[in-house]
């Protein structure tokens, strides 16, 4: 299965779940506090995924890694190459 | 090094003096190190590329990677020794990988992009758009074969279908150095087509 259609699958499975626990079939045999909190479920997780998305992102901005070094040592071995292929005879 | 090995050369007859180098090159080291191969074609691509480049290898490992960056390729078999791994790929989120010369709104777009990825794909992997990897020859063979995409978004769909097929992605932490030669474009175009080929990637595999 394609990650579409998992993605599809999951949310029919948890959508019908939620619509039958708080819109209706089963209503009397949930306590109404339970129903109060169903209601608004998706909107809550939403928002909370968006939350956390902005959060991740940021912490992961936060701590990339910048490397100094490396472009250092970079450098150091393009103009170490490039003498020793000039000693060996290669031209630019 | 103590390690065998030969370097490939593609060249798609652009006028940069790769083909001169090349040439030189050759007659320094000799042909059994340098092959050079010339691709004259009007869809020059990536995969391309992969497949002539794979044609004439006659390793165990092929190791791709961008001609323009620094990288340790002995860590890499290292690594590969440690898991066995059928694919060693170079993250630049992990461990002590990262970036040189970028600014926050590059970082930024590259961390969400990858989230974005992550969240999406699955992947297993870390880096998907990552520069450098190393394949067991078989590997690349297979997937090459499988993978349909073009320019990155081809790499990112190798490792996704290598997850897929069962195989194991070691990493290794790399220090981008960013286009030591050149300057290295990231405008809306980019993310537009990186944003199209996430999405195909989402929906056929």
């Amino acid at each position: 299965m394609t990650k579409l259609g998992q993605w599809l699958w999951g949310l029919a499975l948890l959508g019908s779940a939620w619509a039958a626990l708080a819109l209706g079939p089963l209503g009397p045999r949930v306590p109404p506090p339970c129903r109060q909190v169903l209601l608004p479920l998706p909107v809550y997780l939403l928002v909370a995924f968006g939350c956390y998305s902005l959060a991740t992102v940021g912490y992961r901005l936060a701590t990339f890694n910048d490397c100094e070094e490396a472009a250092a040592e970079l450098q150091e071995h393009i103009g170490a190459a490039r003498a020793d292929l000039r000693r060996r005879g290669l031209r630019f | 090094s103590g390690y065998n090995f030969e370097i490939i050369v593609i060249d798609d007859g652009s006028p940069d003096g790769t083909q001169e180098v090349a040439e030189q090159l050759v007659k320094i080291y000799g042909s059994d190190k340098i092959v050079m191969m010339e691709i004259i074609s009007i869809l020059f691509s990536l995969g391309t590329a992969y497949i002539h480049g794979m044609k004439h290898a006659t390793g165990n490992f092929i190791v791709i990677m961008d001609a323009d960056l620094s990288h340790h390729v002995r860590l890499y078999f290292i690594k590969q020794k440690e898991g066995n791994f059928d694919i060693v790929s170079g993250t630049r989120y992990k461990g002590n990988g990262g970036v040189y010369g970028w600014d926050l709104k590059r970082k930024l777009i590259s961390r969400g992009a990858n989230f974005l990825t992550q969240v999406l794909l699955r992947p297993g992997a870390s880096d998907l758009t990552g520069s450098f990897r190393l394949y067991k020859k078989e590997v690349l063979q297979k997937l090459m074969e499988k993978c349909v995409s073009k320019g990155y978004v081809f790499q990112m769909e190798m490792i996704v279908r290598a997850r897929q097929l069962g195989y194991t992605i070691g990493e290794v932490p790399i220090s981008f150095v960013d286009r030591v030669y050149g300057e290295s474009k990231l405008g809306g175009n980019e993310i537009v087509s990186f944003l199209k080929g996430l999405l195909t990637l989402f929906a056929t595999t």
